[in-house]
C-alpha cells in the first residue's frame, strides 16, 4: 500500500461544477487526464460566456449605449482579473491575444522581425519548446537573418544550465523559454535565465502555457518582459490568450495585426497607433472568452494557486511512484513532483503510444499520445511518439488509480 | 470485450507480433517510404514483379501502430503473387474488409498508410495521403 497522500483539494466537490465530468463514456465515468492539451471547464465559466450573448453582448470600446458600457465593463474587468493573477503592475500590461501562439508570433513578428533586431542578432531558445515556441522564430532568423541557438537537455529532462550560459553572447537579443515542458512536465528556472538573459542585455519570453493553469506566477518578481499563456487550459474558453509585457518592452513591440481598435487616427495610406495594450487588439476581440477566462481567474484564485500546485504535486508524486512499480513501463523528465508540473510521458515496451490511447479510450481514460508539439524534444530522446498523461484539479488518486489498471490492460493485450 | 476491443483482433495482433514478410529487399525495383505526420507511423515497400508483370516479391519495413504495422503486413500477404491489374485494382475497400476492424477517422490513416505507399511504390506521383 502507497503511503496515504494529502489530496488538498475537495475533488467530489470540485467535480460537481464541471458538467462533462458527469458523462459516462462506454458506461464509465470519464477520467480526463489530458488537461496538458486543454482543460475542462467549471460551469461558472460556462455560464459567464453564455450569459454575455444572452445578456449584454455588444462590441467594446465603442458603443455608447448601456449593453456597450457593460460589454466593455466586463471586458476590461477580465483584463484586470488576469492581471491580478500574474501580478502584473497594471492591466496596461495585459494583452488579449486567441491563444499562447498568437502571443508569441506578436513577439517574435513585433520585438524580433519588424523590431530592433539586426542580422545576425542571436536568439536562444531550448529544445524542450512546444512547436509553438520553435515556429515563430524560425520565421525570424528567415526573414530577418537571426542566428537561432539551443540550450540542450540532460537526460533527467532539466535544462543544461551551464550550456545556456556558454550560448549567451553580446548579440544575444532574446531569450526564449517554456516555463514548464509540455511533455517532460519540468519547471525551468525561469527566474535565473531571465536574470543572465538581462546580463547580456536580452529580454526574456516566457512561454507560460503550462504553468499559468497549475501554480502561481508572479512576472514582478520572474521579472521576464514577455509571459504568453492560453484560456483554455486553465479553465478558461478556447480562442482567447494572454500576452504580458512589460511597458517598454510593450512598447518596443509592433503590432502584428492592423484594423479597428489598435489605431488612433486612419488617414489615406497612414494611421497612428493606439495605445498598449490595445495596439495589439485589432479587430473585434473575444469578448465572451475574455469574460470567460476572467471567471476561470476567479475560480482559481478562489482555490488559491498554491493549493493547487500542492494538490497536482501530491497526485504527480502518486503516479511517478505507481509508475515506478510497472514493468516495461518507462516514464520521461523528472522523478520528483517538486520538479515538474503534472505531466507524465511514458512508453510501454511493445505498445505503440497510439494504441495505449486506444486501449485506454476503451475504460474511458482519456490522455494524449503522439510528439506533443515537441518533436526536436522528441528527437533528443529519440523517441518517435509517446503517451503523456496530465492532471489537473478535477484529477484525484482514484484518477491515477485507474490510470494504472488500464495500462496493465493494454500490456495484457500487446503481451 | 467492448465494441472498440474489436481494434485488436486476433488478426490483427498477429500480424503487428509476426509481421510476415517484414525487413529489407536490397535491390528492388519498386521503393516507396511515407509517415503519417500526426502519429509518426512509418511504413516502406519493397517490391519486384516478374516478367509476368505479377508481384514476385513483397517486404516492408516500418515502425508505429499496430494498427499500420498489422494493416502492412497483411497487404504483403494480399499483394504477393498477384498481377500489376490485380494489384492496380486493390482499393481501400478491400483492404479495410481483410482488416476487418471498426476505424475511426484517425486510426483509419493509420490503416490506409501501406496502401498509399504501395501507390507510390507504383509510380503513381499523384498519390494523395489519405
Amino acid at each position: 500500500m502507497a503511503k496515504p497522500a494529502k489530496v488538498l483539494l475537495n475533488v467530489p466537490a470540485i467535480k460537481a461544477d464541471f458538467p462533462i465530468l458527469q458523462r459516462r463514456i462506454r458506461d464509465r465515468r470519464l477520467i480526463y487526464l489530458d488537461s496538458a492539451a486543454t482543460s475542462q471547464k467549471p460551469k461558472q465559466v460556462i455560464e459567464a460566456t453564455s450569459d454575455f450573448y444572452s445578456r449584454y453582448n455588444a462590441n467594446v470600446h465603442r458603443a455608447i449605449y448601456e449593453l456597450g458600457e457593460e460589454a466593455t465593463r466586463e471586458y476590461e474587468g477580465a483584463r484586470e482579473k488576469v492581471a491580478a493573477f500574474i501580478r502584473a503592475k497594471s492591466p496596461n500590461e495585459i494583452v488579449f491575444t486567441k491563444s499562447t501562439t498568437e502571443s508569441l508570433n506578436v513577439v517574435a513578428y513585433g520585438y524580433g522581425l519588424k523590431g530592433k533586431l539586426q542580422p545576425g542578432d542571436e536568439i536562444v531558445g531550448t529544445v524542450m519548446e512546444h512547436h509553438s515556441n520553435h515556429v515563430p522564430w524560425h520565421f525570424v532568423k528567415d526573414h530577418k537573418g537571426a542566428v537561432l541557438k539551443y540550450v540542450d537537455v540532460n537526460d533527467d529532462g532539466t535544462l543544461r544550465m551551464e550550456q545556456y550560459d556558454e550560448l549567451l553572447t553580446k548579440r544575444t537579443k532574446i531569450v526564449t523559454v517554456a516555463f514548464c515542458s509540455n511533455v517532460l512536465g519540468t519547471i525551468n528556472p525561469v527566474k535565473e535565465i531571465a536574470k543572465r538573459a538581462h546580463e547580456v542585455g536580452a529580454v526574456c519570453v516566457v512561454d507560460a502555457a503550462q504553468a499559468a493553469p497549475h501554480m502561481s506566477i508572479d512576472v514582478q518578481d520572474l521579472d521576464a518582459d514577455f509571459l504568453a499563456f492560453s484560456g483554455h487550459k486553465m479553465l478558461g474558453p478556447t480562442g482567447i490568450g494572454v500576452l504580458y509585457g512589460k511597458p517598454e518592452a510593450l512598447e518596443a513591440t509592433e503590432p502584428l495585426l492592423g484594423g479597428g481598435e489598435m489605431i488612433r487616427e486612419v488617414h489615406l495610406g497612414r494611421a497612428s497607433w493606439n495605445d498598449v495594450p490595445y495596439r495589439f487588439e485589432g479587430g473585434t476581440p473575444n469578448i465572451a472568452g475574455a469574460i470567460g477566462l476572467g471567471v476561470a481567474v476567479d475560480y482559481l484564485m478562489k482555490l488559491g494557486m498554491e493549493v493547487v500546485r500542492s494538490h497536482e504535486m501530491e497526485v504527480t508524486q502518486y503516479a511517478l511512484e505507481k509508475f515506478a512499480r510497472l514493468n516495461g513501463v518507462k516514464t520521461y523528465g523528472p522523478k520528483d513532483a517538486k520538479k515538474k508540473a503534472g505531466v507524465l510521458a511514458f512508453t510501454i515496451d511493445n505498445a505503440h503510444p497510439h494504441d495505449v490511447a486506444s486501449i485506454l479510450d476503451v475504460e474511458g481514460i482519456c490522455i494524449r499520445s503522439g510528439h506533443h508539439c515537441a518533436q526536436p524534444l522528441m528527437e533528443r530522446f529519440d523517441l518517435p511518439a509517446t503517451a503523456r498523461a496530465s492532471f489537473y484539479i478535477y484529477n484525484d488518486l482514484e484518477d491515477v488509480d485507474a490510470l494504472v489498471a488500464g495500462i496493465k490492460r493494454v500490456q495484457e493485450v500487446f503481451a | 470485450m467492448s465494441a472498440s476491443y474489436d481494434l485488436y483482433q486476433e488478426q490483427i495482433l498477429d500480424h503487428y507480433k509476426h509481421p510476415r514478410n517484414k525487413g529489407p529487399l536490397p535491390g528492388a525495383a519498386l521503393n516507396a517510404r511515407d509517415s503519417n505526420p500526426l502519429c509518426g507511423d512509418e511504413v516502406v515497400l519493397h517490391v519486384n514483379v516478374d516478367s509476368s508483370k505479377r508481384i514476385s516479391e513483397i517486404r516492408f519495413e516500418g515502425q508505429g501502430c499496430a494498427i499500420s504495422q498489422a494493416s502492412a503486413s497483411i497487404l504483403t500477404t494480399m499483394l504477393k503473387g498477384q498481377s500489376m491489374a490485380e494489384v492496380e485494382a486493390l482499393n481501400q475497400d478491400a483492404l479495410l474488409k481483410k482488416l476487418g476492424i471498426p476505424l475511426s477517422v484517425v486510426r483509419l490513416k493509420c490503416a490506409l498508410l501501406p496502401l498509399h505507399v504501395l501507390r507510390l511504390a507504383l509510380g503513381d506521383t499523384k498519390a494523395v495521403r489519405t
